[in-house]
């Protein structure tokens, strides 16, 4: 039998050219097939070629960790700061001729004051009996004849920030009766700066890495481009649009950038896990109930939707320019 | 279905490819398009396949003037055209099947659509029952034949053929070129460049021969 037999199987034919037929409601299926259709192919792609893709993906997981590891590492300073923060206070010493009940008007005045959190009152005699207690000077002091030490009020910020802290002590220092007003700001001052620090660079090892990843999921379009070259020249022949040929490079790179993203998290959570145990041990030798914290909800969803956004805008910037290249000759 | 008025290309560089070129196929005309290697047969056939825009003159294919035709409508506009190759230009990594289901993806045809036309085209060229082959297994012939039908499942308007027997032996250019006359004969379209003047002397179609970039003999069917 001729294959080629003239009039086999006109139907083919018969009918003019036509735009698909649509069922009502089944266009959106349809769509849906072909997006789902392009991502399956992306997968298949990264199964084809798992080495590759592999350096790629842990390339931008550890472009991705580090900043977010910065950013675990700021918020847990952050929480360990505002720890300290709590401990914010200042200590009025006052005048020791001053009698019990003008100390305790005076505590009340500042408990009005705005700004003022707490007033503890620590009387001449309990001060006495807490350094005996905690110093261990208790031979010492049973040489002297009277209490050496004068009543302090001690003001607890509402603002524990240096600046609110700050603010608070220069309008209370010189209230009479106060002998002298002490505050120790430096260091939180100190802490205050590393924390921005850490913020800040945080942040711009963010921007810059972010840039590689752009970089990085711009070069495997590049040469998901050229070995698919063929494939967009025919591809353009019988009618394939911009937007077709980009949608499986746009897929790919996303679906890299969110892979990236998965290892990313992945890298932070081990990492998290083996400080925790060395953290623990020195939380408690400085009495401190601190738990290291991890990402937590947002944080991972955020670090996801960075790492596919990311991918996503690196394959678009890319792809456009190359493709302009692969044009049927 | 192709009207062209005083077309000329002319390269980037001053090389001037076609000059002049002034025709016309009437919807559902066979024509050959002819002439010795050099003389711009493919220029032309890229010019109505807009792959190169004409230099000066006005083409006209179905309804479309190629001249103003926005780079974005071009897609859409070879959607119209089959377009079948002297070296298939079939993608190597897919089956027979994807091959010739390629235009009709890209075209956003619905699943079981796209499986009943690509049968359908199989069929047609008598390759059914080779669609999960990948074309390296296939021989020339039959390479061809899936190139023609991935030229046809989308039901082109126009169908255009550069050298498409050009590699095959005789027997076989006879089979392809029966299939090009029975194609025709159901409304399609068909411009076929070669320069076989013995076939296209016995097939007794009309002929536009170029030489030199400008066109030597023009059949009365097609003249504008």
């Amino acid at each position: 039998m001729n294959p080629l037999d003239p009039g086999r199987n006109d139907e083919l034919l018969k009918t003019a050219p036509e735009a698909p037929r649509r069922r009502a409601g089944g266009w959106m299926a349809n769509y849906a097939q072909r997006h789902l259709q392009v991502l399956l192919s992306c997968f298949g792609q990264l199964a084809r070629a798992p080495l590759s893709h592999l350096i790629t993906v842990l390339v931008i997981a550890i472009a991705l960790s580090l900043p977010a590891g910065l950013y675990v590492a700021g918020d847990n300073l952050r929480q360990l700061a505002a720890g300290w923060e709590d401990q914010a206070r200042i200590s009025l010493f006052l005048k020791r001729s001053l009698s019990e009940s003008a100390i305790t008007s005076l505590a009340e005045e500042l408990r009005r004051r705005e700004g003022v959190a707490r007033v503890d009152y620590v009387s001449a005699q309990r001060g006495l009996e807490e350094f005996r207690a905690y110093s261990g000077f208790e031979a010492v002091l049973d040489l002297l004849n009277e209490n050496p030490l004068p009543p302090v009020l001690v003001v607890h910020p509402q603002d524990s920030s240096p600046a609110g802290t700050e603010r608070l002590f220069s309008r209370i220092k010189d209230l009479p009766g106060v002998e002298q007003a002490q505050l120790d700001l430096e260091w939180l001052q100190r802490l205050h700066g590393i924390l921005v620090l850490v913020e800040r660079g945080g942040q711009v090892i963010a921007v810059i890495l972010g840039l590689a990843v752009l970089m990085i999921v711009g070069n495997t379009v590049r040469v998901g481009i050229q070995q698919r070259r063929d494939e967009i020249v025919v591809s353009k022949l019988v009618g394939a649009t911009h937007g077709f040929i980009r949608r499986p490079f746009l897929y790919l790179g996303m679906l890299q950038g969110l892979l990236g993203g998965i290892l990313a998290w992945l890298l932070v959570m081990v990492s998290l896990a083996l400080l925790a145990g060395p953290v623990d041990r020195l939380a408690a030798l400085y009495q401190s109930a601190f738990i290291l914290t991890g990402l937590g909800f947002q944080g991972s969803l955020a670090l996801l939707g960075a790492g596919a956004a990311l991918g996503w805008l690196g394959a678009l910037l890319t792809v456009g320019y190359y493709l302009r290249e692969v044009e049927p000759r | 279905m192709i009207q062209f008025s005083k077309v000329g290309k002319r390269y980037p560089g001053g090389y001037q490819a076609l000059e002049n070129i002034s025709f016309q196929i009437p919807r559902g005309q066979m024509a050959f398009l002819t002439g010795p290697s050099g003389a711009g047969k493919s220029t032309l056939l890229k010019l109505i396949a807009c792959i190169e825009r004409p230099s000066g003159g006005q083409a006209t294919v179905n309804g479309h003037d190629l001249g103003k035709l926005a780079q974005r409508r071009i897609p859409y506009f070879r959607r119209e055209l089959g377009i079948i190759f002297q070296d298939y230009r079939l993608l190597h990594d897919y089956t027979v099947f994807d091959n010739v289901a390629l235009p009709l993806i890209v075209a956003g045809f619905p699943h079981l659509e796209v499986g009943r036309r690509v049968r359908a085209a199989l069929d047609k060229v008598g390759l059914l029952g080779k669609e999960m082959l990948k074309p390296v297994v296939l021989s020339g012939g039959e390479q061809q034949r899936v190139g023609i039908a991935r030229a046809i499942v989308h039901r082109p308007a126009l169908l255009l053929a550069d050298e498409p027997t050009g590699n095959l032996d005789p027997d076989l250019a006879r089979e392809i070129m029966a299939l090009f006359v029975d194609l025709n004969r159901v409304g399609m379209t068909v411009l076929i460049a070669s320069h076989d003047l013995a076939m296209i002397e016995r097939m007794g179609l009309p002929a536009l021969r170029l030489e030199a970039g400008r066109v030597t003999h023009l059949s009365a069917e097609l003249q504008a």
